[in-house]
């Protein structure tokens, strides 16, 4: 919660600004709106002072596209505007702030309160409520807590409650984290690692940076008690480089952290040694996969090794080490100082806890939501998605990244956990949400997940390096209108060769998206193949021009303009297109001042 | 050689290459691997990864030196001091085997006194060591559990060269670092049949197996075997030979397969006594600086034209087979036993293997060794007997001298024999690269090595090259007591303050006409090592 | 490895193995051949071809073996259908990006993926494509590189930097277009390439191939001649190639003792000597200051009168010999025997006494 003001105005008691400047809020100039409420509350003579203490900086609530988000709290009640701008200030200020009348146009909308106001929030709760550069802000938010508790008793007691809790590893396979730390603290090894994965990879996918930019705090406690579990005295934080924000807002944590002495030699006197360092990767999708982040890590190219021996044996350096994302980091101090029961009725049965997913595409509310795990997909796509734009109808959700696969429509009503989506062919993954609608052409969806997958691979294994892109030249024939009749099961085919022998988690779910459209809609493909036609009217080439003779107005306009003398047309006759000629430019759609071209 | 003989009984390496990469601490000392035995350096890097601790001794900053736990940057010819120093150390703090050197060793307190007088500090002055160097090398390879000792011809190439293995043995015996797997003393020979040209007598004390002409029963199973009567009394040593025929007092002589005239230092004399022979055979695969000296000149067999056995540094017998007809038609052997047969002595072997037989009945370490073995196995000498499987791992329990105990050797350090001064301020260290090999009659043929490494080159370090104001590719002219060479400059940081180095690869600018006369009094091995020089620069415009 | 025997199934048959080698090296034990295109015994387990997989009971995905240590009772097949179906597969996309010109490489013959492509009975057409068009790699003295014909089993780039530690060759680029290279694809130098040849030959196709040799033979035509290097005296041993009486290329031998197939670049390349125009080819007696060329019959007959003459008037002693440690074990025992029978003295003596 927010730190009230000293100073007491007449008029403005507790005044409290607040403005998003996660990433999306930079990029929307949050920095200026910031500016502007500073410069202007100064000019106005008394409030100067007031101005400097009550702006505060804080994290992404996950709602960018609403962008850029104010709070005004003051004499204890508190607005949100919505896409804010440098010009928006003064009259913000003026109506509200001095006249104490709220600017109701520019108020968030129920979208936003159906996303950032759900009942149960625990990783985000704190995000864009406390300063994450002040330490302060998070121990009085009980930060650093959970630590303490942690380190008054046994790291076999930390690693019981953890598997109490029913946590599963936030990052992909779901891997239970309470195991995964048991393995490795019974490794007899002297020196052990514990190494957060921060390398968010997947497209459209912003969880990690959120929870790091709006509560870097909860990460390093989560990750200190991991390291006590595990008996590590170093633990690595590998993050993108691409997120200079996150880095530069960890630094500072990892600084107080250390001033406070919850890092460095003998935490709270109980003997336990701990630091952590940041590593910055170079954007390689692949690095998300531990044992090629552990490669990059010491220092060579990020290639994933064949497993056994897993990282909890053999890693880093080739000691005992252990990887957890940072959602589950981040879950943890929330874990052991609420309790195991607690985290384990949330969710449903073997997936205990939240899940934030990051939602996108053909959806009306875009961004980051926090849910119970077990939610129903119908729940997050209508409830607090919005449903599609146009209320046009849903046809499909891809979860899991790139490499997840897509859940059709009719499967709208099933829980979100590990287990259901694995069983339809999709994963969890980090928690990326793609909605589709009727506009999506699902062929070439796939393709653009593999042209994705395939530039990523790291090239060591051949199924995943060559196989891949097979698949996706394979994919492009279709959409480029030169399917032939076979390519489905030689897509099949090759896909599942592919799955079962490619080296890392990478190369073994990439071709999921190709399977589980071809599993959901193979009828677009054989459109496509044996048609000619997109039905989706997404894929350029198998668009085809025709004249409806109905609407035809026989103006020829059309006629005079193809560039490719494909329209034939005379006096008193509707126009008609060459197939065979048409070059498929679109101009007789653009001219046609009838819209009598489809 | 004869040192490691005197200590533990046997000149040569004590281990199997093969055991290199489990050793957990390596001294690598006088040795450059990297460069002079590329695939021994293989196994070495394989010790490292596994995580072996290094200790390098070596005055220049080598591959190893650079990835050493502890470097001791020792000045040439300090070899003894150094290892008295670190024995010193070690048994000052009570690192030493007491069980080993009570049950397996004789002389400790002969050793005991020598080395009191080699505490760190005198050691410091006369190595150029610091102290804490030595106090750290010293704790890392007693503490080890498997320490091996891997030396080069940086030990060997000094006026102290046998005694300079001595104190290696020493160090290792102190210990207790010897007769076990991965645990022991490897020298590194510089030539493919080093090992074999000494096992099997070529020498003019021994006869073949290191059997001495000195003891009567060895000339009676030789006699008895060739039908001739042997002398009792030492033959003359190569050097002996040409300060004889400088003298007139020695005419006549056969060389098979050797370059004096290039690869024995100091040149000039050498050149000198070949003249004055009444009567030199040379026999070799290319003309050399030795066959201008020649009345007859006869042509040698490559490897490849003919079979045998080469005997590598572990003592390991290998075949060499004939790949191509001899290109002048006779192979060397066959060449030997024509001579033999025109001055009535009948040598008539039809092939190579039934000289091997002859071998393994005269010789007792090649006692088990015959052609057919060698088809079908890997054989390391000792092996006495047709079903010895041969030996991976020397003394594993009895020393091979008398007693089965090694003995501990008490030794002082001498300078070398020519020490840097004002005249000549620089030490001169000759050694291999790693694409050249010795006189470069073989490695000068291939035109790749050619295109990679044309010429000479002398390695200065930049801050001598600075005071002498020369850079990379400036010619030089360096000089010694003896001669005189130009080569370019090569300025590096692999050479120390008041170093330089040169191969000795290339005839037109032969660093063996600058190198000393001084010799090791017990094996005669020359003082390649270290030498003094003096450095002019030459105008830029100088071509060679 | 510890010396635990644990026990498997290896296609229906009970098999008794030690506890954490690889399924690869069990299989190989008991004589079950699995193919394999990235793996080199020199190297460490890598698990990159997957030509290796096999299958398990009780796993969905193919395992490779060689990187999987056996566990006890693991049920092994390694011929099964699908391990076939997958080979063929992996083959088949290998060859989707190789140049289809068997008939004129230098590997032909030798090459894995060739050997694996008969087998199989692929070719890799049906995929179409794109195929790699990188330009052959000249520039070094010793080594040719024709990357379109590389199949990315980094087995050069680990042997480069696993075994010889010169770092001179790592992959470069991502996905499809991964392709070992040097550092900015610069020519090699000898500030960073030993020139060793460990990567040609370690290499399975004609990616990689000893210039020298190029055009000089197939692997059919050659006779291969295990011997050991005359160089130094670490004692490699490797094979000479000969065809028409002439050397023109020295093989690994990876059973070596001493190498395991290793060599430096002396041993490998340094061979042009043998057949240099410099070698002496006949017997050369002294006129003067010149030498002429003469018979062996006569060469030899100057050379006893000589030696003789000089015995007669001087006496034993005023002879001898010296030996070479570049020459065999059996010559030198031959001079230090002449020596004594012939010259009758005991001067004798080579330059090994160090």
């Amino acid at each position: 919660m927010a730190s009230a003001t000293k100073n007491k105005k007449p008029f403005v008691e507790n005044l409290t600004i607040k403005v998003c400047v996660g990433t999306g809020g930079l990029a929307a100039g949050g920095q200026e709106v910031i500016h502007a409420f500073t410069r202007q509350l100064k000019a106005l003579g008394i409030k100067a002072e007031i101005a400097k203490k009550c702006i505060k900086k804080t994290g992404c609530r996950g709602c960018c596209s609403k962008d850029v988000l104010v709070d005004i709290r003051m004499n204890g009640n508190s607005a949100t505007y919505q896409h804010i701008s440098r010009d928006k200030v003064e009259r913000i200020i003026q109506e509200h702030i001095i006249d104490g009348n709220i600017v109701k146009e520019w108020l968030v909308g129920p979208e936003y309160h159906a996303f950032h106001d759900r009942k149960i929030k625990i990783l985000l709760k704190q995000c864009g409520e406390i300063d994450p550069e002040a330490i302060e802000d998070y121990i009085k938010a009980e930060g650093y807590k959970g630590l303490q508790k942690a380190l008054s008793g046994k790291p076999s007691g930390v690693i019981n409650i953890i598997k109490k809790s029913g946590l599963r590893g936030r990052g992909g396979a779901g891997f239970p984290t309470g195991l995964k730390w048991e393995i490795c603290s019974k490794e007899g090894s002297v020196q052990k690692y514990i190494i957060c994965n921060a390398d968010e990879g997947d497209p459209g996918a912003f969880m990690d940076r959120s929870i790091i930019e709006g509560n870097p705090h909860s990460v390093i406690e989560g990750m200190i008690i991991g390291g006590y579990a595990i008996g590590a005295s170093r633990g690595y934080i590998y993050i993108r480089a691409e997120y200079p924000v996150a880095i530069s807002r960890l630094r500072i944590a990892l600084k107080q952290a250390r001033k406070k002495g919850f890092l460095g030699k003998n935490i709270f006197k109980c003997g336990f040694n701990f630091d952590i360092r940041i590593k910055e990767g170079a954007g390689a999708f692949v690095c998300g996969e531990e044992t090629a982040l552990i490669a990059s890590i010491e220092g060579q190219r990020g290639m994933p090794r064949s497993k056994p021996p897993f990282p909890a044996q053999k890693g880093l350096w080739g000691k005992p080490t252990i990887i957890n994302n940072v959602e589950t980091l981040s879950t943890i101090p929330h874990i052991i100082s609420r309790g195991a029961r607690w985290f384990s009725s949330i969710g449903s049965k073997n997936n205990s806890g939240t899940k934030i997913f990051s939602i996108t595409g053909k959806v009306r509310n875009t961004g980051l939501i926090e849910v119970p795990m077990g939610i129903s997909l119908r729940e997050v796509v209508y409830d607090i998605g919005g449903g599609c734009p146009q209320d046009r109808e849903l046809k499909a959700v891809q979860t899991g990244g790139p490499s997840g696969g897509c859940i059709p429509a009719s499967h709208i009503d099933m829980p979100l956990d590990y287990d259901s989506l694995s069983s339809v062919g999709s994963m969890m993954g980090s928690g990326g949400m793609v909605v589709m609608d009727s506009t999506t052409c699902m062929v070439d969806m796939a393709k653009f997940f593999l042209e994705f997958t395939q530039n990523e691979s790291c090239g060591k294994c051949l199924p995943c390096r060559v196989g891949n892109k097979r698949l996706y030249e394979r994919l492009k024939r279709i959409t480029d209108g030169r399917g032939k009749k076979g390519d489905i099961e030689f897509l099949e085919a090759l896909a599942e060769d592919i799955k079962i022998t490619s080296l890392c988690g990478l190369g073994q779910t990439a071709p999921n998206p190709v399977l589980s459209t071809i599993r959901y809609f193979r009828d677009e493909y054989e459109a496509h193949i044996f048609e000619g036609r997109c039905p989706a009217g997404v894929c350029e080439a198998l668009r085809q021009y025709v004249v409806n003779a109905e609407v035809c107005k026989m103006c020829g306009k059309c006629f005079r303009e193809c560039p490719a003398e494909a329209i034939s047309w005379m006096k008193k006759q509707p126009a008609s297109i060459d197939k065979g000629k048409c070059i498929k430019c679109g101009r007789c759609f653009e001219v046609c001042p009838f819209s009598a071209i489809d | 050689m004869a040192g490691l003989a005197t200590s533990l009984g046997a000149g040569a390496a004590t281990n199997s290459l093969a055991q290199m990469p489990e050793i957990d601490t390596l001294f690598l000392f006088g040795s450059n691997p990297t460069e002079a035995h590329p695939i021994v350096s293989i196994y070495l890097k394989r010790a490292l990864r596994n995580g072996a601790k290094l200790i390098v001794g070596d005055p220049r900053e080598t591959w190893m030196a650079k990835r050493s736990d502890v470097w001791l940057n020792l000045r040439p010819g300090t070899n003894i001091a150094i290892m008295n120093g670190l024995i010193h150390v070690i048994l000052k703090n009570g690192w030493e085997n007491n069980e080993f050197i009570k049950n397996r060793t004789e002389d400790f307190e002969v050793l005991r006194e020598k080395v009191r007088e080699y505490d760190v500090k005198t050691v410091e002055k006369i190595t150029g060591v610091p102290k804490q160097k030595i106090i750290d090398a010293a704790r890392l390879y007693s503490h080890a559990d498997k320490a091996m000792i891997v030396y080069g011809l940086g030990v060997t190439e000094h006026r102290t060269g046998t005694e300079n293995a001595m104190a290696i043995a020493n160090l290792a015996l102190v210990c207790g670092h010897i007769g076990r797997p991965s645990t022991g003393i490897m020298a590194l020979r510089g030539q493919n049949n080093v090992q074999g040209a000494s096992d099997l007598g070529p020498a003019p004390n021994i006869l073949p197996g290191y059997q001495p002409v000195a003891s009567a029963d060895v000339r009676a199973k030789f006699e008895k075997a060739w039908d001739v009567p042997i002398s009792p009394v030492s033959g003359l040593k190569s050097v002996e030979m040409l300060d004889r025929a400088c003298q007139g007092k020695f005419r006549g002589l056969y060389i098979m397969g050797e370059d004096p005239a290039q690869t024995d230092p100091n040149s000039h004399e050498v050149r000198r006594a070949l003249k004055s022979l009444k009567f030199l055979v040379v026999q070799d695969i290319f003309h050399t600086e030795t066959t201008q000296y020649a009345d007859v000149i006869l042509p040698g067999s490559s490897f490849a034209e003919k079979d045998g056995t080469f005997t590598n540094g572990e003592r390991r017998i290998q075949r060499v087979r004939k790949a191509i007809e001899p290109v002048a038609g006779l192979a060397d052997w066959q060449i030997i036993c024509k001579i033999a047969n025109r001055m009535g002595y009948p040598m008539t072997y039809n092939h190579p293997s039934e000289i091997m037989d002859e071998i393994a009945r005269l010789t007792p370490i090649y006692g088990g060794i015959s052609y057919d073995r060698l088809e079908k196995e890997s054989l390391q000498w000792p092996c006495p007997t047709r079903d010895h499987p041969g030996t991976k791992t020397m003394y594993t329990d009895l020393f091979a001298r008398p007693g089965g105990k090694a003995k501990f050797v008490a030794l002082d350090h001498k300078d070398s024999g020519e020490m840097p001064d004002k005249e000549y301020p620089f030490s001169l260290i000759t050694g291999r690269i790693r694409e050249h090999y010795n006189n470069g009659s073989m490695s000068r043929r291939v035109p790749g090595i050619m295109e990679l490494v044309p010429q000479e080159l002398i390695e200065l370090n930049p801050s001598d090259a600075k005071k002498l104001m020369v850079t990379d590719n400036d010619w030089v002219a360096v000089s010694s007591r003896r001669g005189k060479i130009r080569v370019k400059v090569h300025v590096t940081t692999r050479s120390q303050k008041g170093n330089v180095f040169l191969t000795f690869h290339f005839p037109e600018a032969l660093s063996n006409f600058l190198t000393s006369e001084h010799r090791d009094p017990i094996a005669g091995t020359p003082e390649y090592k270290s030498c003094a020089v003096r450095i002019e620069k030459l105008p830029r415009a100088y071509r060679n | 490895m510890s010396n635990k025997k644990i026990k498997i199934i290896l296609n229906g048959t009970k098999t008794v193995c030690d506890q954490g080698e690889t399924i690869f090296n069990a299989a190989k034990k008991a004589g079950v051949f699995i193919p394999t295109l990235c793996h080199d015994m020199r190297l460490e387990p890598y698990g990159a071809c997957r030509m290796c997989s096999v299958e398990v009971k009780g796993v969905p995905r193919l395992l490779p073996s060689c990187s999987t240590p056996v566990s006890e009772g693991m049920d092994i097949r390694t011929e099964s259908r699908t391990v076939k179906r997958i080979r063929k597969r992996l083959v088949s996309l290998l060859l989707s990006n190789h140049p289809d010109d068997c008939m004129r490489c230098e590997t032909s013959g030798a090459c894995k993926l060739q050997n694996l492509a008969y087998e199989y009975k692929v070719d890799g057409r049906e995929y179409g494509g794109e195929k790699w068009k990188l330009p052959i790699r000249q520039a070094n003295p010793f080594i040719v590189y024709e990357p379109n014909k590389c199949i990315v089993c980094g087995r050069c780039v680990r042997i480069c930097n696993e075994i010889v530690m010169a770092g001179t060759i790592d992959f470069t680029g991502r996905g499809f277009h991964t392709v070992p290279d040097t550092a900015f694809r610069t020519a090699r130098t000898l500030s960073n390439c030993e020139f060793c040849g460990q990567c040609v030959s370690t290499c399975p196709t004609g990616a990689l191939t000893d210039k020298k040799a190029r055009g000089k033979g197939r692997v059919h035509e050659l006779k291969r001649v295990k011997t050991t290097c005359s160089y130094c005296g670490t004692g490699c041993s490797f094979y000479l190639n000969v065809k028409n009486e002439k050397v023109v290329r020295v093989s690994s031998d990876f059973f070596g003792p001493v190498n395991q197939g290793d060599l430096c670049i002396k041993g490998r390349y340094g061979y042009d000597f043998i057949h240099s125009r410099d070698r002496i080819k006949t017997p050369l007696v002294r006129k003067g200051d010149k030498f002429v060329r003469t018979s062996w019959d006569r060469a030899l007959s100057v050379i006893a009168s000589n030696f003789e003459k000089i015995i007669k008037r001087y006496g034993s002693d005023a002879v001898g010999a010296f030996s070479s440690s570049r020459c065999t074990n059996e010559e030198n025992f031959l001079l230090a025997k002449f020596v004594r029978t012939v010259f009758r003295t005991n001067n004798v003596d080579n330059c090994a006494r160090v």
